[in-house]
């Protein structure tokens, strides 16, 4: 039984995350895009695909890693996740330098690049606490707290941002996609009991 | 009975053209060209004047076509239509980027302050389909817009301006 719940976890994550990507590769929309804005486009798709697999590899859900192991992965992606955004707003800017200057002032007519940019600000802030977290001997409850509260900003800005695009991402991939993000966020985040640092009485 | 629409522009739309034939039957005919004066300038859109390009050409069509950017231009206060006004046009295409020269052109109002320019079908760029036009000339204040297709299927899209004097 458990080894099944394991193989569907996996089979699920790597099915969403692939025919996400696969049906964002066939969009129409790409044919009338130069190279630099294909490449912005799916590191879009690959920060929403990182964020599926962070609270997975935080909270130990993905079968044959370790929790320690998934953890360190979950470092890694956590800086790969800092690279594709960046990826995706500097190939967005070489594309349309204004249409990007008014998202990052929030000056924009599209209402997605406001959240876009909120995820944005908090998953640079939730990877900066986690690299300052030991240099700066910041204590277990703040880190948790901090890094918890600023996650569920990633992937409400990243979701919401998401689904409001008329993009290169196929809507039903993306819906599914979308969903399993905000799923496993909360299964994880109410699994690990983040939010006890509140609860919890200092002893 | 009045054709109902499900779409918030459609609804609005219907509802203006209701509020102005209510307002115009029942009002006495004194009172019409107060009514008429208060016709409100348009204000830009904000991103209207994202990758504008000053002084593109008057061209009889856009790239090889295929698409239909239409609007009229109007004086603001009386609503008279403004002919031989030059308007710009751009959008990402399937024929090029905002940023690129080609996917600009210009046409002016005819003499009833309707224009039409043809252009490539605009696909959805930066997540929504949309166009972008341009009044920059000196005789009125300068009007950018933005308007939005409501599906990135539609091969037309239309954009009002009702100008102030400069």
């Amino acid at each position: 039984m458990a080894r099944m719940r394991a193989a569907l976890i996996w089979a699920v994550v790597t099915g969403s995350i692939v025919v996400s990507f696969a049906a964002a590769a066939t969009s129409p929309l790409l044919a009338w895009r130069g190279p630099v804005y294909v490449v912005a486009g799916f590191a879009g798709v690959l920060s929403l695909a990182l964020v599926l697999l962070q609270p997975l590899l935080a909270a130990g859900y993905l079968s044959g890693l370790s929790i320690g192991r998934g953890r360190q992965v979950h470092r890694w992606f956590g800086a790969a996740l800092v690279a594709a955004i960046i990826i995706h707003v500097a190939g967005l800017w070489l594309t349309s330098p204004p249409d990007v200057v008014d998202a990052l002032l929030f000056d924009s007519p599209t209402p997605f690049s406001a959240w876009g940019v909120v995820a944005m600000w908090a998953a640079f802030a939730a990877a900066l606490l986690a690299a300052l977290r030991r240099p700066l001997r910041i204590r277990p409850r703040l880190f948790r707290l901090g890094h918890t509260v600023l996650v569920v900003l990633v992937v409400l800005g990243g979701v919401v941002h998401a689904l409001l695009i008329d993009g290169t991402m196929e809507s039903v991939s993306k819906l599914v996609l979308c969903a399993l993000v905000v799923a496993t966020t909360a299964v994880a985040l109410f699994n690990l009991r983040a939010w006890t640092v509140l609860t919890r009485r200092k002893r | 009975m009045l054709p109902l629409s499900t779409t918030r522009r459609g609804l609005l739309a219907s509802g203006a053209a209701f509020g102005a034939a209510a307002l115009t039957a029942g009002a006495p005919a004194i009172i019409r060209p107060a009514q008429a004066q208060a016709l409100a300038p348009t204000d830009s859109m904000r991103g209207g004047a994202n990758n504008y390009r000053p002084g593109a050409p008057i061209v009889q069509r856009i790239g090889n076509g295929g698409f239909w950017m239409s609007g009229t231009v109007r004086r603001a206060g009386d609503g008279v239509p403004l002919p031989g006004v030059r308007i710009q046009i751009w959008a990402h295409t399937t024929e090029g980027y905002e940023t690129d020269a080609q996917s600009h052109g210009a046409t002016l109002s005819d003499a009833n302050g309707v224009f039409r320019l043809e252009m490539p079908q605009i696909i959805p760029a930066f997540g929504q389909a949309h166009g972008h036009l341009a009044y920059d000339d000196t005789a009125f204040k300068t009007v950018f817009l933005r308007p939005v297709m409501q599906s990135s299927r539609d091969k037309s899209l239309e954009a009002d301006f009702v100008l102030q004097p400069a």
